[in-house]
């Protein structure tokens, strides 16, 4: 993988027989044991292995819960009532696995921003920051999916409304956006033969994801960990070994993280669903106000800003399509926002914009909140298409530190004190 | 062979002629695996409902299933007749009848969006053309939007009472779904 050799030594004998044929234990010490990690990372490096965590318990439990469910449009809505009242511990794993998408796109959501403040999109990283871009699609499709699966109103309105997303295609090739839809559907309508596919690919696609995530891994071990300082790691004393630096860093933060998940879990299973999702999925009774999960609703404010249908479409799939660009649309040398005084603050604005379309997603689509999400639709576009291009040019970053161990330690670290003068004028931040 | 390296032989050709076949073949395995999500027989079979039109007296509405999806059958009165009537084509966001009975360039007249000789019916169906919302206007007392037909409540959709998009995000106007009149008080829809 990447060019440091593990430091693995068998210490028994059929440890080193077994290494000989089958040396995966020596990759497993030489990725996830003496790997070398920046030395100055901080709480925001926590969510890589959160989003690991993450996904081994939507798995674990999904595939739980999969013994108990019925994906039939007459019993699924009863199954979810089975397995929170009858199942034994069935009320625990249901609202573990429901919150847990919540839990997820939360980690996601913190661990996107942090890619984007620190820079860890630039280059040598664009083929890791790509990966991530599919693993996030291929997370909003199996969350989207597994929504469906209580059937309930919200669960039935929200995928007719998702799935007529594509027969706007009819606007470009008459006939096709309709006989995607009706591909999509098995039918004339959304119907139990709908949610039986969608159980097929809800269970289907987080296996897809652990490969993209195998992938994402193996991109990260290969360039090395970003870090605060935006430097790369150049001698010993910029890095510390994975275990136990970054382990134990990464176990504080996960805790933290176990506390507000368990806090949801047994305190608020229901809070971040919808009320409406408790009334049987019925066809012929739309809800007065359809609202997707709170993690969709940034993209789905985007969709209702546009006028157009098609248009609105198109924006939705942009706004994430956009993300992958980000590496060559970025024309800044220096990749931490902390030395990029400019920046800095587009980036927060950037942020305030997508906490905005988020409240705005969840408003009915009248005045003022449609003008409002045309406002940071267009801003969040900008932050990517003028903001990024430009303000890399016309800034000039803060001086950076010479290295990682400097950054930590401050200048005296470096090299026995030599040109320490120079050093603590170049970050003047420092203790 | 090396001194002929860049021009095309007989290598060349089979390796193009394998990959042809190869792409064809696959292409062929995998259009059942892509075709079997296609609507199934019995989707297809529950194409057609018929409907005893005769208990619906004038001003009242029924919503009927067809192909899993709801149809509105309104027994119009002469005030909405004359209110799609007075309406002109031109002023309407979709020029196009819909109508799935008549030509696909047809114009949005109240005749081409009813059966001539039976202009008070309005069979149309039931489904937003923005986002496959139902619209509210059904019911006795639901709000009908600012053209006295029907109002989706997930965007704000207003339908009048021909079913065309007035105002809203919605492209089409309703749909009206092949349809003939079996005997003088009975539909057969599909």
């Amino acid at each position: 993988m990447s060019n440091h050799d593990s430091s693995y030594q068998p210490t028994t004998r059929i440890g080193k027989w077994f290494d000989e044929r089958l040396p995966i234990m020596r990759l497993m010490h030489g990725q996830f044991v003496d790997f070398p990690t920046p030395r100055n990372l901080n709480y925001m490096w926590t969510f890589g292995g959160i989003l690991m965590f993450c996904l081994v318990a939507q798995l674990v439990t999904g595939i739980v819960l999969a013994m108990h469910y019925q994906a039939s449009a007459d019993d699924a809505f009863n199954a979810i009532d089975q397995i929170r009242r009858n199942v034994n511990y069935g009320w625990m794993i249901q609202a573990m696995h429901a919150v847990g998408a919540s839990m997820f796109f939360v980690a996601v959501y913190a661990h996107i921003f942090r890619g984007l403040y620190y820079g860890s999109y630039k280059a040598p990283r664009e083929i890791l920051w790509i990966l991530g871009v599919f693993i996030f699609l291929a997370m909003m499709a199996t969350a989207f999916m597994g929504y469906a699966l209580p059937w309930g109103q919200m669960s039935f309105w929200g995928v007719t409304v998702i799935t007529n997303l594509f027969s706007s295609l009819d606007q470009i090739i008459p006939g096709v956006g309709t006989a995607i839809v009706q591909w999509l559907w098995g039918g004339y309508s959304v119907s139990g033969t709908t949610l039986n596919r969608f159980f097929s690919l809800h269970y289907l696609l987080p296996f897809v994801i652990v490969g993209l995530v195998v992938l994402h891994v193996w991109a990260l071990h290969v360039t090395g960990q970003n870090n605060p300082a935006g430097l790369d790691i150049k001698t010993k004393s910029d890095s510390v070994p994975m275990y136990p630096y970054a382990v134990a860093k990464d176990a504080v933060g996960m805790f933290a993280f176990l506390l507000l998940f368990a806090w949801f879990v047994f305190y608020l299973p229901d809070y971040l669903g919808h009320s409406d999702n408790f009334n049987p999925a019925n066809p012929l009774v739309t809800p007065p106000h359809i609202v997707p999960e709170w993690y969709f609703l940034p993209f789905y404010a985007m969709l209702r800003a546009i006028p157009d249908k098609l248009g609105g479409v198109i924006v939705m799939f942009a706004s994430i399509a956009i993300l992958a660009f980000a590496p060559w649309l970025d024309t800044a040398r220096v990749r931490s926002a902390k030395y990029r005084p400019i920046f800095k603050w587009f980036f927060w604005l950037f942020v305030i914009a997508c906490c905005a379309l988020g409240y705005l997603g969840a408003m009915p689509a009248e005045e003022p909140y449609v003008t409002w999400a045309r406002i940071f639709t267009a801003y969040y576009f900008a932050f990517f298409l003028v903001i990024m291009p430009v303000v890399g040019i016309i800034e000039t970053p803060k001086p950076l530190p010479r290295s990682i161990a400097e950054d930590v330690l401050g200048a005296g670290a470096h090299g026995g004190g030599k040109g320490a003068g120079a050093a603590a004028a170049a970050s003047p931040e420092k203790r | 062979m090396a001194s002929h390296a860049e021009e095309p032989n007989r290598r060349d050709f089979l390796v193009i002629a394998g990959n042809a076949f190869a792409a064809v073949g696959a292409a062929v395995t995998m259009w059942p695996f892509i075709h079997q999500m296609n609507p199934d027989k019995s989707a297809q079979a529950l194409a057609s409902t018929e409907v005893d039109l005769a208990p619906v007296k004038q001003g009242q509405a029924i919503t009927v299933m067809w192909r899993g999806k709801p149809v509105f059958i309104r027994n119009r009165t002469a005030d909405e007749v004359k209110a799609a009537n007075a309406t002109p084509v031109d002023k309407l966001p979709d020029h196009v009848a819909r109508n799935a009975n008549l030509a696909a360039n047809a114009e949005a007249t109240d005749a081409n969006r009813t059966i001539k000789g039976k202009e008070n019916w309005l069979v149309a169906v039931g489904i937003c053309t923005h986002l496959g919302c139902i619209p509210k206007g059904q019911a006795l007392g639901d709000e009908k939007g600012e053209f006295g037909g029907w109002f989706c409540p997930c965007h704000g959709s207003h339908y009048d009472t021909a079913g065309r998009i007035r105002k809203g995000p919605a492209p089409r106007n309703l749909d009206i779904p092949p349809y003939a009149f079996i005997s003088d008080t009975k539909i057969k829809i599909g």
